[in-house]
């Protein structure tokens, strides 16, 4: 036994340099120690040029009063408020966009997909030019291509076209009427949800009832009844409330209603189609990932070609597609800076303004760095998630 | 995104610079040959490629009159182009020497931002323009409630827009642009109804718009814009240096000093112009400033005095004819007043 221990260990004692351990902890130890120094350098530097360039630091700027004003806001925002809720406002309009932006790439992206494994040539051929049409332009170009090709050239608000419903387009954006919603109204919202938690109540009733005897319930039709049917019902019973603020022609603008400004509409169509031809090519990658088998097995047990895309391939496509679609929606909310070149005030746009109007560079460019960061990864966090949940789960 | 990448680029620059060491900016400019100026992105009379891609303007001579100044030689000059967001950044990284770019003195400039402004080589004011054409009822500034008003982020333009706005009570849409050409190209196609920016601004952006004589700039003058160049703080050296070369300017044109006569002035029986053309015997002017002592010769030789900078940029012999106004000299009515070179 001791013998033993001898032999081992007299390799490392004869020169403890070729010993891996050892070696491998000691540049480990290198490597922080090198990067900590590095880190501690880069910022003694930066403090000690800004004090020699006399250059104002900290972050208290950012309770100062903003004085510009924002176009789009969906807070409360004036040019009294501060340059930390500027920021705020930015990044808020930078949320907005990469939410709506992802769902509705999402949703083309999927139809796509699924539309060039579509048996119909037409479809199939369609689906495969809007891919390699979006794939490969640079996003930039596709967002002046909506912003000065399409919504630019739409008349002035004078000549504005009018749309069913009091809507309004110009090349001042969308206009359509508000809703303003009077006395009692909270009731037509607590039935909207009553209604909404009914539906799903029934929807699990009636799957549970299929399970179990394999009879089909109506799902669909009384889901619907019940989620438009019972705010409907409020709606009459509190009085009308409802009424319309409609768009009007003014000096210079449509005034009244609500309006959708080119800018966000030009960043939003074109995220959405850019990142959904990437999606489009993930989504038909996942299915191309199922085997035919499956499809064969599925159709053996009768199942209709709709149903086995529902219930066989798509779930085990998710498995493959959604990994890969954490990435495009993280491209899509970084690719939403580039809202800097029409004047959307995201949050590039915004802080960019804040780092001018206070000339604090540095603090500036950390802020943005630090929300885009948290952003990115709190997206991945719920991508993986979904991802988990998902996931094949083994018995 | 560019002003992202200067963003960046400076804090990096502020970052690595190895702190203490640094040259005086006369060494560095004298050791790479020539000095780096940050002007517009193209503004005419003040910063603006011409047909042959040299940059002319106002704010384009006053660099060569520095690199006259330092070199004898007024081409000794390179531009950097720059937005209105990137300017500061670009100074205070050391990108450039001078910041010679329509730029608004201000007391936050000159405290928070570490700047030195080293005087006014144009007193401007903010101005309205409008499309007449498309709106023909309007003839002043308080009508524009409601307006969609075009408007480059990061300037004190947006902020003198808000408080005029405020202060009248009245509604406005901003539409926001980075670069000055975004701001153009959206104000000619009708996103918005109103530009704001510099007067002597509204009348050269006119000239590039699709038909000129359908614009109008509103008489109201809301704020003071004095525009002039700055110099990182920190070097008292290269400051003087570019302040007299703006007063050299002034002080040539009240003497009467121009490109064409500048020669035969050595020869003036005047002491003050032999003095200020560095041709008194022994005399220290110019090499205790850092330079020559025939500096404000070649500098007159380089670019002109200032009323001649003036009328070749923006006023009588330029496309803008802008009247000299207060930029006038103190002798003629205006507010230009150099101290005295000896």
């Amino acid at each position: 036994m001791a013998s033993q221990e001898v032999l081992r260990e007299e390799p490392s004692r004869g020169s403890f340099i070729n010993d891996p351990k050892i070696r491998g902890i000691f540049f480990q130890v290198l490597v922080v120690v090198l990067l900590v120094a590095g880190v501690w350098w880069i910022a003694h530097n930066v403090i000690d040029n800004l004090t020699r360039l006399r250059i104002a630091s900290g972050f208290g700027f950012l309770k100062g009063r903003a004085g510009f004003d924002i176009s789009e806001s969906a807070i409360a925002y004036s040019s009294d408020s501060t340059y930390g809720r500027a920021i705020l406002v930015g990044l808020i309009n930078t949320l907005i966009v990469a939410i709506v932006g992802i769902i509705t790439a999402t949703i083309i992206g999927f139809v796509i997909g699924i539309g060039r494994l579509s048996q119909n040539w037409l479809i199939r051929k369609i689906c495969t030019v809007y891919v390699e049409v979006f794939r490969n332009i640079p996003p930039l170009l596709v967002i002046f291509f909506w912003y000065s090709g399409v919504l630019a050239v739409l008349p002035a608000p004078r000549d504005s076209i009018g749309l069913p419903f009091g809507s309004f387009l110009n090349q001042r954006g969308f206009y359509f009427p508000r809703a303003v919603w009077g006395d009692g109204s909270w009731l037509i919202f607590v039935a909207l949800l009553v209604g909404i938690a009914m539906a799903w109540f029934v929807a699990r009733k009636a799957r549970q009832r299929q399970m179990a005897t394999g009879q089909q319930f109506p799902v669909f039709w009384t889901s619907t009844a019940l989620i438009v049917g019972l705010p409907l019902l409020a709606y009459a019973l509190s009085g009308f409330p409802l009424s319309f603020d409609y768009p009007k022609q003014s000096t210079f603008n449509l005034t009244g209603g609500f309006q959708v400004r080119p800018e966000f509409l030009s960043l939003y169509l074109a995220l959405s189609c850019y990142t959904a031809a990437f999606i489009a090519e993930i989504v038909r990658a996942g299915i191309r990932g199922v085997s035919a088998g499956q499809t064969e097995a599925a159709g053996a047990l009768g199942l209709r070609s709709g149903s086995i895309l529902r219930l066989v391939v798509v779930p085990q496509a998710m498995r493959i597609v959604i990994p890969p679609l954490t990435s495009q929606y993280l491209n899509l909310t970084k690719n939403s800076s580039l809202a800097i070149a029409i004047g959307y005030p995201d949050l590039t746009a915004t802080a960019g303004t804040v780092l001018n109007q206070t000339g604090q560079a540095v603090e500036g460019v950390v802020i943005m760095m630090v929300i885009y960061l948290a952003i990115s990864l709190l997206t991945s966090l719920v991508m993986n998630w979904f991802n988990a949940k998902m996931a094949l789960v083994e018995r | 995104m560019k002003h992202i990448a200067i963003g960046i680029l400076g804090a990096a620059t502020l970052g690595l610079m190895a702190s203490g060491a640094s040259a005086a900016t006369l060494d560095t400019v004298k050791a790479k040959g020539f000095i780096q100026c940050g002007v517009s992105t193209g503004l005419a009379g003040f910063s603006a490629p011409d047909d042959k891609g040299d940059w002319q303007g106002i704010d384009a001579d006053f660099c060569r009159a520095v690199a006259a100044a330092v070199f004898g030689d007024g081409s000794k000059v390179k531009f950097t182009p720059l937005s209105a967001k990137e300017r500061f950044t670009a100074l205070q990284s050391g990108e450039i020497d001078i910041l010679s770019r329509n730029t608004t003195w201000t007391i936050n400039r000159d405290t928070a931002l570490g700047l030195n402004f080293i005087g006014v080589t144009y007193y401007d004011g903010q101005g309205f323009m409008i499309n007449a054409k498309k709106l023909p009822g309007v003839n002043s500034a308080l009508q524009l409630s409601g307006a969609a008003v075009c408007v480059q982020s990061g300037t004190t333009t947006e902020l003198n827009l808000a408080d005029y706005f405020k202060a009248n009570k009245m509604e406005y849409n901003p539409v926001v642009f980075e670069k000055l050409e975004e701001v153009n190209a959206a104000y000619d196609a009708g996103r918005c109804d109103v530009y704001t920016t510099d007067q002597s601004g509204l009348y050269g952006i006119r000239l590039t718009l699709g038909a000129p004589a359908d614009h109008v700039v509103l008489p109201e003058i809301i704020s003071k814009e004095p525009l002039g160049p700055a110099v990182r703080q920190g070097d008292d050296q290269w400051y003087h240096i570019v302040k007299w070369t703006y007063f050299a300017l002034l002080q040539a044109e009240e003497l009467g000093i121009t490109k064409a006569n500048v020669d035969e002035m050595k020869n003036s029986a005047s002491p003050e112009i032999k003095r200020v053309l560095g041709q008194e015997a022994d005399t220290k002017i110019g090499t205790d400033l850092g330079v020559s002592n025939d500096w404000v010769v070649n500098i007159v030789k380089a670019v002109g005095n200032y009323g001649e900078m003036f009328e070749r940029n923006v006023g009588s012999g330029s496309p803008l004819k802008i009247a000299r106004g207060i930029n006038a000299l103190w002798t003629k009515g205006g507010l230009q007043y150099a101290p005295p070179i000896r």
